[in-house]
């Protein structure tokens, strides 16, 4: 660094990266709300609210998680192995605030800010598989429990580098070297292997293969497909964390591989099932942003359109798993997240160009199968160590506090049940009356209304 | 005094409302309906999973008239109805006893 002597001491903070990371940071917070439309449509009416509540608890939970330890479980100084950051060293993030505290060229906070937005939505990523079923309550005791101890340390398995946060970093990004840009092994390979254990573990629906379960509402899975799009070049092209070159590639190959994923997906539909559907183009663009998300600084930009492609058609095929082996991933969160995940991981081992701003060659490209032996071992260790955990967090949950609704809640509806609300007024036929709460609680009925309607007398 | 019920495809509503208003006949009441006859339903895919949805959705519609109506009102109502394909449905008259007008309590024929 060629920086005047007089701020030597001071180190050097650009302007553009600040500016680029901290708006990428709002595009990925953006990310969450737009998954809740992309699930909320999937689901039934009866259930749409619970289904973004999830999102939005995220949203709320995490936020606050990272700020107390989470940052520094990820972030901080590695406590031995590469397996996870110092829990105390950034808590708060107290000594985080002075000019003096630099990742790279940007402020600490702002980085900060913008792996914050991966945990959150990593973590409501997970609620797709849980669809109808789920006790608000549990699923926020679990999100807590997930980020703590599968999603800190995995993230700082991938992405704490040796030197940047931390002294020491963790083990697949220092040790390992496997590739994963924006984090196909972290966000999408850990929530997908997660949203399958907790399949098992809540069960399937009732009337799962049987009875109609419809989107009810394919314009707000278009909607959520889109926003999620835009997102995602903060999500890309944000993690290069400088306004740079690297990012301009990372950005051209999220276009690139999303739109051939979203082809490739509706023409397996017009191929097997005769008809290409919205659902399946909206789902195909999630798929191409899942697969590109570790790919997109290493491969060329007809690398991308290969890996668009092939993730394309695998998420197409593999979402008919679940009927194939009777588990209920309500909204595909295996078949797309996982399968995606990996689909991206593994093929960077093979699609990799050294012309890429990673520098390092595939397969394919002549690098042999170096690389590619790196992205296995890093995409099944996340697997299996999310599955595993998983697994357990949510027996445990279940079997303490329960997971599940009881059936006529499921039947009537979660959000009538869990929350006190219906998605939508339907019918032309009043409800029925008003009583006001008045901050009183839902108490007896006398009791809460006519204290209300005495304090509105008054 | 009969009720006539007819269970038509919603995008003929138009069509029927129109003749009925042209014969004389001028309160109706509309609701949405679903079901099935010989036609059956479709199949709709989802992610490659494919549901036989049954139930069609349909308009219903009630008119009350004068028993010397009835059948020419049937008449009326099948004619505009008519798409000559499967699943136009069907129209029926059952008897009534009386009728009031809730505004005024006049009954029978001077209620309709």
């Amino acid at each position: 660094m060629d920086s005047q002597e007089g701020t030597a001491d001071m180190p050097e903070i650009s302007g553009a990266d600040t500016a680029w990371v901290l708006t990428s940071a709002a595009l990925v917070l953006l990310m969450t709300p737009a998954l809740a439309f992309f699930y909320g449509g999937m689901v039934r009416a009866k259930s749409v609210l619970n289904m973004m509540m999830m999102s939005f608890g995220a949203l709320g939970l995490i936020t606050l998680l990272w700020v107390l330890y989470g940052y520094s479980m990820a972030f901080g100084d590695d406590l031995g192995g590469g397996l996870v950051g110092d829990p105390t060293e950034f808590a708060g993030l107290e000594g985080l605030m002075s000019p003096e505290s630099v990742v790279g060229t940007i402020p600490t906070m702002a980085f900060v800010a913008f792996q914050a937005v991966f945990a959150i939505i990593t973590v409501a990523l997970i609620s797709g598989a849980i669809a109808d079923r789920a006790r608000f309550g549990a699923w926020l005791v679990f999100a807590g429990v997930w980020a703590t101890i599968v999603y800190f340390p995995v993230a700082h398995w991938v992405f704490a580098f040796d030197g940047v946060t931390g002294e020491t970093g963790g083990w697949i990004a220092n040790q390992l070297k496997a590739i994963d840009f924006a984090g196909g092994t972290a966000v999408h390979i850990n929530a997908g292997a997660a949203g399958l254990a907790l399949a098992l573990v809540l069960g399937k629906r009732i009337g799962f293969g049987k009875e109609l379960m419809r989107p009810h509402n394919l314009p707000f899975v278009m909607l959520g497909a889109g926003l999620l799009w835009f997102g995602w070049f903060g999500f890309n092209a944000g993690s290069a964390l400088a306004a740079n070159n690297t990012a301009a590639v990372a950005w051209m190959n999220t276009l690139i591989a999303t739109a051939a994923a979203c082809l490739a997906w509706v023409l397996t539909e017009k191929f097997r099932d005769v008809h290409a559907t919205s659902l399946g183009a909206a789902s195909g663009v999630v798929a191409g942003l899942v697969a590109n998300t570790p790919a997109c600084s290493s491969v060329s930009p007809l690398g991308a359109i290969a890996v668009g492609a092939i993730a394309g058609v695998l998420c197409a095929l593999a979402i008919g798993l679940k009927y194939k082996f009777g588990y209920d991933d309500s909204l595909d969160v295996v078949g797309v997240h996982l399968v995606g995940g990996l689909v991206g991981t593994l093929l960077i081992g093979f699609l990799a160009s050294d012309a890429a701003p990673a520098g390092v060659n595939g397969l394919f490209y002549g690098g042999g199968l170096d690389q590619l032996g790196r992205q296995a071992v890093a995409a099944f260790a996340v697997l299996a160590y999310s599955f595993v955990l998983t697994y357990l967090i949510g027996l445990a949950i279940a079997k303490t506090i329960g997971f599940r609704v009881d059936k006529d809640v499921e039947v009537q509806g979660v959000d009538l049940n869990e929350h006190a609300e219906t998605a939508y007024e339907l019918g032309p036929v009043p409800g029925s009356g008003f009583r006001p709460l008045a901050g009183a609680g839902v108490g007896s009925a006398g009791g809460a209304g006519s204290a209300a309607s005495e304090r509105v007398e008054a | 005094m009969r009720l006539i019920t007819a269970v038509v495809k919603p995008f003929k509503l138009d069509d029927v409302k129109t003749a009925l208003e042209a014969f004389g006949v001028h309160g109706m009441t509309v609701s949405e309906a679903s079901g099935y006859g010989r036609q059956r339903g479709h199949t709709e895919v989802y992610r490659g999973a494919e549901y036989t949805v049954d139930l069609v959705p349909k308009v219903r519609i009630e008119v009350l008239v004068e028993d010397a109506d009835a059948d020419d009102v049937m008449d009326v109502v099948a004619k505009a109805a008519r798409t000559g394909r499967i699943g136009d449905g069907k129209v029926w008259s059952i008897p009534v006893d009386t009728v009031v007008r809730v505004r005024t309590g006049e009954r029978g024929a001077d209620a309709l």
